[in-house]
């Protein structure tokens, strides 16, 4: 499984994608923004960071670098593509997801442990998982209240797109949902389910020398993952 | 006096205003030292020469009134690969890897623009690091306020920490630690340190020393603007009411750059296209040139019309002494020059050739063909005038430490504990350092909440562990003592993770050398510093000190904050602060005799600061430092946390408390010895060094009574980790304390988000 992780001006996730992709027995490798052409990726990441120092709005000038226009004709062949974090908000910026996100409810950065449920498993990042599962997983963001037109939003719900969404376990001190993301989400899919973004860092916890590695299947689906027939999920 | 025949010859640059002796004066330098100018040109400086003994003969560039203190710390050991004087000290990892790291203050700018001056503050250090050839890993910071129910320090400490996340989060470095503290000498003068962790392999380190004469030196990054001219000097004198007029001087951060560069820097230096990488950081240009040529014994030569600007019209005395941000001065063979610049054109970033490097030992500087500055480059870095200040301890600080607290004694032992966790120096940080970024890199085995983060060296299976501390109350009572224990704290906390303390920077927060209490202050609490690292064996690396930390109020705490990096030799050992399993057996290791001098508890409860501090016990410390780590390599302890500000009560507290987001608190039954002389109040809260709670499985309890007599740690069996929802029950003799540990918990995170709420 060749996987092509995206580096844009300001990226700095790049690293921890890579190592959680070649941990699970895939082939990483980098592609830079300037880059015209996906050199056989089976799958494409858009990992975490600050692309262009979310100047403008995040997300908003990565969606122009020459790299993307490969990396749509690849999500339009049904090809994976994982958007994590600013990937999220370079993915709605450019389309290729619905919604926005927009500045945390609570309009600070949030660094913190949540606890998202896993709604979906039949795409190529979640096969792994168990419908229902909850784990905890890290988020790091200001931008990251998923936002919808009304109509998108009851579409995504109907499409059963939403592929993460957080979930409040008793007794918590700080509320399941961190920033305020309309229906609790925490990631979706698009239509066919091959294009996935999600604000949580699943790569940050994929190393058992870290003590926990509830993340790391994310990876194991992908590296895994055989292109079914597609299905919609009307 | 009679001039002789010059050094070499400079000229004004047209524009310049007249040489008075005003202009003298508000260049900061005083008779002494204009008169040691004239006397090494053998001429009067022109302006442009001024400014240039005006930033590199400030305090903060020269240490004039404190190196020959500085020079008394133990800087060398079998780890020290590079002691002070270069950007970060750097010790040695297993495996041919390294650690580099550095401490420093952002004080002066954060008190008048706290966000930019906190953000440039995170900037700085992480350059620092990065010039030396290491990847920045880990950040950490310390920070001091005046009490929260004041608007304005609510304003400089919601802006610093905003400042500090926004910068930290941009370039992708997490913040794995630190440490805030809010008391009243920091009204008007708060004090923001921040400290950057590289790790790098050893072969790649490269020293800021410029070599290989007709090499080019290269301003690679940002443009030059006319923001943060002085600040050097801005640093080196007290806070007033003028000092908002400074507010032009903090610079502004741009993390982005910085993330740019970063990148550039370490393609440069791994790639070995270049000789040697300064920041330009205080002083900007003129202190990154001059000292790079002092290190090289070597002249340089800078065309200041070939720096690229912000904005037209800037005067040769205005690039020199710009300190725009995210900017570096490499030194280049000149047929490397194209590489160079590819490297940089690929992170979107410029490199541009605006000098060389001679073999006249001249700091020289030419705009568009006029020579405006030829100094002799060696004696403007290291001929600065040195101080050696009075020293005296004020009458006022010796009555205090023999005082005694005139109020009765509480009566309320067990409603003090939750007074103490409401205090916003001992609650939890969570409002502040859930704004940092602490799980970017995706290395981070425990981060910050706990006695020190630790995180993964990449690639290997050690791990460092990493603090920031200063008990600035125990200082400003006794700067002996204090010194002594703030090293011994910060060795317990990496201590209590399992790894061992390797070596310590730090950031010297003083007021006014001129003071003779002040300067007192100093020289005892180096001395302190000093002694204990003999006696730990964790060598000083490097570090900075700002002075002149006064504002109309007074003089800060003396505040000498110290970064530690200790090694894990396998990460998984690690061992986390809180309780972890119902059942476990807990103890308390080290000996308590109730000291209350100086104290949290005597300070809140009692309306007291004052008392001597806890003597510090190196031998003690030393002994629990070494029972940790062989606890945690036979993995032994399921949590160890240290008993530090309000004593053995908050550290059990805080175990039952748990981490930052667990869903419910542990409880605890704990029974202590009353010996006699020491009152419950001692027992409870007194703060005696050389102390954790340790928590471990009943079965392992003959072990690790075993390594404690073998280690000559006394060990106390007390009692019992017990389920979630359950107290926290403290027995002192024949009386039982007991908590509801979810109002533990509760008034422990709630304290600081409620005051900023407010």
């Amino acid at each position: 499984m060749r996987v092509a992780i995206l580096r844009f001006p300001g990226s700095n996730c790049e690293p921890d994608a890579y190592r959680a992709v070649a941990r699970e027995g895939g082939t990483p490798y980098y592609l830079f923004h300037r880059d015209t052409d996906l050199q056989d990726a089976d799958a494409v990441i858009l990992p975490g960071g600050f692309s262009y120092g979310d100047y403008l709005r995040a997300g908003a000038i990565a969606r122009f670098s020459p790299i993307m226009p490969a990396v749509e004709r690849h999500a339009a062949d049904g090809k994976p593509v994982l958007g994590i974090c600013n990937g999220f908000q370079i993915l709605c910026e450019s389309g290729l997801l619905p919604g926005a996100l927009e500045r945390n409810a609570g309009l600070k950065y949030l660094s913190r442990p949540v606890d998202v449920r896993i709604e979906r498993v039949d795409t190529p990042f979640t096969a792994h998982y168990r419908k229902g599962d909850v784990i905890r997983i890290p988020i790091g963001h200001g931008d990251g209240r998923f936002t919808a037109a009304p109509e998108t939003l009851a579409e995504l719900e109907q499409q059963g797109q939403v592929v993460l969404r957080y979930v409040e376990r008793p007794k918590v001190d700080a509320p399941g949902n961190p920033n305020g993301a309309l229906n609790d989400i925490a990631g979706i899919a698009n239509r066919d389910g091959n294009v996935v973004g999600m604000m949580p860092h699943p790569e940050r916890l994929a190393d058992p020398l870290l003590g926990s590695e509830v993340g790391r299947r994310f990876f194991s689906s992908l590296v895994q993952w055989k292109r079914p027939a597609l299905v919609s999920h009307a | 006096m009679t001039i002789a025949t010059p050094a070499a010859a400079a000229q004004p640059y047209p524009g310049d205003p007249a040489l008075t002796p005003e202009l003298v004066r508000e260049h900061k330098l005083n008779d002494r030292e204009y008169a040691e100018i004239v006397g090494m040109l053998k001429r009067p400086p022109t302006v442009t020469e001024l400014g240039v003994f005006s930033a590199l003969w400030s305090e903060h560039c020269s240490y004039k009134h404190t190196k020959p203190v500085l020079k008394t710390f133990p800087t060398s050991g079998p780890q020290v690969v590079q002691g002070p004087g270069e950007n970060a000290g750097v010790l040695r990892l297993p495996d041919g890897w390294a650690v580099a790291f550095k401490i420093e203050s952002h004080n002066h700018p954060s008190a008048v623009e706290p966000y930019q001056g906190a953000a440039t503050g995170v900037g700085g250090i992480l350059r620092d690091v990065f010039t030396m050839g290491a990847r920045p890993v880990a950040v950490l910071n310390s920070l001091r306020f005046g009490p929260l129910d004041d608007p304005r320090n609510r304003y400089l400490f919601a802006g610093a920490v905003k400042g500090v996340g926004d910068y930290g989060n941009c370039v992708g470095v997490p913040t794995l630690g630190g440490e805030v503290t809010f008391a009243p000498g920091y009204s008007g003068n708060p004090l923001v340190n921040a400290m950057c962790v590289g790790i790098l392999r050893e072969t790649d380190l490269i020293r800021a020393k410029a070599h290989g004469v007709g090499n080019i030196l290269m301003a690679v990054g940002a443009r030059t603007g006319r923001d943060g001219i002085h600040g050097a000097s801005f640093a080196s004198e007290d806070l007033s009411e003028a000092s908002e007029a400074r507010r032009p001087q903090v610079q502004v951060g741009d993390p982005f750059t910085e993330k740019l560069l970063l990148e550039a820097s370490l393609e440069l230096i791994t790639s070995g296209t270049i000789v040697a990488i300064q920041d330009m950081g205080a002083a900007g240009l003129t202190s990154s040139s001059a000292e790079m040529a002092a290190r090289g014994g070597v002249g340089v030569e800078l065309d200041t019309s070939k720096v690229p600007l912000r904005e037209a019209g800037m005067t040769p005395y205005e690039i020199l002494l710009s300190e725009s941000q995210e900017r570096m001065l490499v030194v280049v063979e000149p047929h490397r020059i194209p590489e160079v610049q590819a490297i940089c054109a690929k992170w979107e970033l410029g490199a541009t050739p605006i000098g060389r490097v001679t073999d006249d030992g001249l700091f020289r500087v030419v705009h568009n063909g006029i020579t405006v500055a030829a100094i002799p480059g060696q004696s403007l870095v290291e001929d600065v005038p040195l101080y050696y200040p009075e020293k005296a301890e004020s009458p006022a600080a010796v009555a205090r430490r023999s005082a005694t607290p005139s109020a009765a004694p509480a009566t309320d032992t067990a409603g003090a504990l939750l007074r103490l966790l409401d205090d916003p120096t001992i609650a939890s940080k969570r409002w502040v350092f859930e704004q940092y970024d602490s799980t970017v890199q995706a290395n981070t085995v425990l981060g910050p909440g706990g006695d020190a983060g630790v995180l993964l060296v990449e690639g290997t299976n050690f791990g460092l562990a990493v603090t920031v501390d200063c008990p600035n109350r125990y200082v400003a009572l006794d700067p002996y003592q204090g010194g002594m224990m703030t090293v011994a704290e910060a060795a317990r906390n990496v201590a209590c993770t399992g790894a061992v303390p390797l070596g310590i920077t730090n950031c010297l927060n003083f007021g006014n050398p001129d003071r003779p209490e002040v300067f007192f202050q100093f020289a005892e609490a180096v001395r302190g510093m000093s002694d204990a690292c003999r006696a730990f064996g964790t060598p000083v690396t490097g570090g900075n000190v700002s002075l002149y930390n006064e504002s109309p109020i007074g003089a800060v705490d003396p505040t000498p904050t110290v970064g530690m990096v200790g090694l894990l030799a396998d990460v998984t050992t690690r061992i986390p602060s809180a309780f972890q399993r119902p059942g476990d057996l807990v103890a308390i290791l080290g000996t308590t005799t109730g000291h209350l001098g100086g104290s949290m508890y005597w300070w809140l409860i009692r309306d007291f600061l004052g008392g001597p501090p806890p003597p510090c016990d190196l031998a003690a410390e030393r002994q629990l430092q070494r029972f940790l780590a062989a606890a945690a390599a036979e993995r032994l302890l399921h949590s160890a946390h240290d008993c530090a500000d309000g004593g053995l009560a908050v550290a059990a507290a805080e175990a039952c408390i748990g981490e930052p987001y667990t869903s419910q608190p542990l409880g605890a039954g704990i029974h202590l010895e009353q010996p006699a002389g020491i009152s419950p109040e001692g027992l409870l809260y007194g703060e005696d060094g050389a102390r954790a709670v340790v928590s471990f499985a009943p079965d392992d309890v003959d072990r690790v009574r075993a390594l404690a007599r073998e280690l000559g740690v006394p060990l106390a069996v007390a009692g019992s980790v017990t389920g979630p929802g359950t107290a926290l029950r403290i027995t002192v003799g024949s009386q039982t304390l007991a908590w509801e540990t979810t109002e533990l918990r509760r008034t422990y995170l709630e304290a600081i988000p409620r005051r900023m709420s407010a």
